[in-house]
């Protein structure tokens, strides 16, 4: 692997308040590695130093090479930045915005392209102030692209667009890893780190708690899966003894049973054997969601 | 360079896109130099007060280059600040420099929006002041166009500094109106500067409009350079600059 983003021991404090506490990683060339966390975890200021938008107390960042703290408007130039909180003049037109950021650098892509990828198309003469929250979203994923980054950050970038426009969002971004950049993701949600990054970190309180690929911390984290049915039979103490069962909960006809491994066939055969076929039987696999409980001991939008 | 000439451009049509800030910084002159007009007429005073006022020239020979003063601190005390603080209040300053929008690039488009604005404005006042009262044409161009470029730097740069340090648009929008209106009118463009007597002279002296005025008047009126007024307007303007780039923040 050679890391295009390398982060050790960054802290950043406001005041008494610790955003950062100490986080070290890297990242890949070429790959879509996410930061994935409550709000206020650190995710975003961490980001933040890398873009050269925040000072960093310590802590050493490279970057393509470069110190945000030294070089930081060069850095500018190389990086794309979709950021939570920014706003464009309220008249400016979308055409005008696109326009304005691809004059940075010679290397800009044309943005004519940009407008129909994240379909924008029909809105290139409104004004900015007119633009709906997706819409405006989608300007700002486009005016991260537009100087053709090597390395693009996009902060909470589907928030505000319809789950149509998220899977859309996610196609595009994996166009873009595809096309060579390299992608860092800050997100809250789960589906989006789960299903878009080849690799996560976990941030919890200014530290990352974990970092793998979303399905190597679900196995290692959460590894147990869960099989589900309903019946009416009122005895299933022998369900205890079926091999790799590890709990079974029980909520009037609804029994939830964990385990690993095998344990759906071996659960399936258990049933049929004591003359119960439910219709319903199923199985959840774990999720990040699963990865994230156990590990920080809290949902996420707590 | 390219982004300062397409910023620029950009901010041009952002500046006729907001109507309030077209009438304050072009229409408000205007007005004011017909109520002039209106109340004084051309005739050039006698003294027959005691106090020769309008510098011995005619009322409107003096407020037409006065009010290329007026168009200038239009610009300084509000239409600057409150465009800047309000691109820091709502993020529009942290998007620019997320895509490596410089400082410079940034400034320098005010700078650019701002000479285009005060040149529109005084051609305004000088065409709409000749259909109506006649007056005379500058008679020192050569002197006049250094004043003019001197004495808007000196305004552009106290806009920088206000829109620096003022935190919010309420803020800059009330203490903007407040330092406009108080410089106007004791600092020469608004009652003769000769009937302000007392604390109001006192303050009017201190006003960067008087010594604007002075400056751009004198080549105007054939008076020539007026050198002590032009070096309290440079002085202004290395003032304001360096507090400007000492109090800048992107956010």
């Amino acid at each position: 692997m050679t890391a295009i983003i390398t982060v050790e021991n960054l802290r950043k404090t406001y005041g008494a308040t610790v955003a950062v506490d100490d986080i070290s990683f890297e990242v890949a060339e070429g790959e879509i590695f996410g930061l994935l966390g409550p709000n206020g975890a650190g995710k975003t200021t961490t980001v933040e130093c890398l873009q050269a938008l925040r000072q960093p107390d310590s802590g050493e960042i490279d970057i393509l090479g470069l110190d945000p703290r030294h070089n930081a408007q060069a850095l500018r130039r190389q990086i794309g930045s979709q950021l939570q909180e920014s706003a464009l003049p309220d008249r400016l037109k979308v055409w005008e915005a696109l326009d304005l950021f691809a004059s940075v650098t010679p290397e800009a892509l044309d943005w004519q392209v940009l407008l129909d990828q994240w379909g924008l198309a029909e809105k290139r003469k409104s004004s900015f102030s007119s633009l709906s929250g997706g819409q405006r979203q989608r300007l700002f994923i486009a005016l991260a692209l537009v100087n053709n980054p090597r390395v693009v950050f996009l902060d909470e970038m589907t928030t505000g667009l319809d789950p149509a426009a998220r899977r859309v969002a996610w196609d595009l971004i994996r166009s873009i890893r595809d096309r060579g950049a390299t992608v860092v993701l800050v997100t809250h949600f789960m589906d989006e780190a789960e299903k878009l990054c080849d690799r996560l970190a976990i941030v919890d309180r200014g530290n990352i708690v974990a970092m793998d690929t979303p399905q190597g911390m679900i196995d290692e984290y959460a590894s147990e899966v869960r099989v589900i049915f309903t019946t009416d039979r009122a005895d299933l103490s022998w369900l205890d003894e079926v091999t790799h069962v590890k709990k079974i909960t029980r909520s009037g006809p609804r029994v939830e049973v964990e385990g690993n491994g095998p344990v759906l066939a071996l659960v399936a055969s258990a049933l049929v054997e004591h003359g119960i076929t439910p219709a319903d039987l199923r199985v959840e696999q774990p999720t990040l969601e699963d990865v994230f409980l156990k590990i920080t001991g809290q949902d996420i939008d707590e | 360079m390219r982004t300062l000439v397409k910023l620029s451009w950009v901010e041009l049509k952002l500046f006729v896109r907001e109507p309030i800030t077209v009438i304050f910084t072009l229409a408000l002159p205007i007005i004011f130099l017909f109520v002039m007009g209106g109340v004084f007429g051309n005739e050039p005073d006698t003294g027959d007060g005691g106090t020769i006022i309008f510098r011995g020239v005619g009322p409107l020979d003096y407020y037409i280059p006065a009010y290329f003063g007026l168009v200038m601190m239009a610009i300084g005390t509000v239409a600057l600040p409150v465009h800047l603080a309000g691109y820091r209040e709502r993020g529009v300053l942290r998007r620019l420099r997320a895509s490596s929008i410089s400082v410079w690039s940034v400034l320098g488009s005010q700078l650019v929006v701002s000479f285009v604005i005060a040149v529109i404005g005084s051609i305004l006042v000088i065409i709409l002041g000749i259909i109506v009262y006649s007056p005379h044409m500058p008679l020192e161009v050569g002197l006049l166009i250094p004043a003019f470029l001197l004495g808007l730097v000196s305004f552009a740069a106290l806009g920088f500094f206000l829109g620096a340090v003022l935190p919010s648009t309420r803020a800059a929008q009330g203490l903007g109106l407040i330092l406009f209106f108080v410089m106007m009118i004791l600092g020469g463009a608004g009652p003769p500067p000769e009937v302000l007597t007392g604390a109001m002279d006192i303050v009017g002296n201190l006003t960067p409009l008087r010594h604007t005025i002075l400056i751009l008047q004198d080549p105007y009126l054939g008076f020539g350079w007026n050198g002590q007024a032009s070096l309290i307007v440079a002085g202004i303007a290395v003032v304001a600059t360096a507090l400007a780039a000492r109090f800048f923040r992107w956010e």
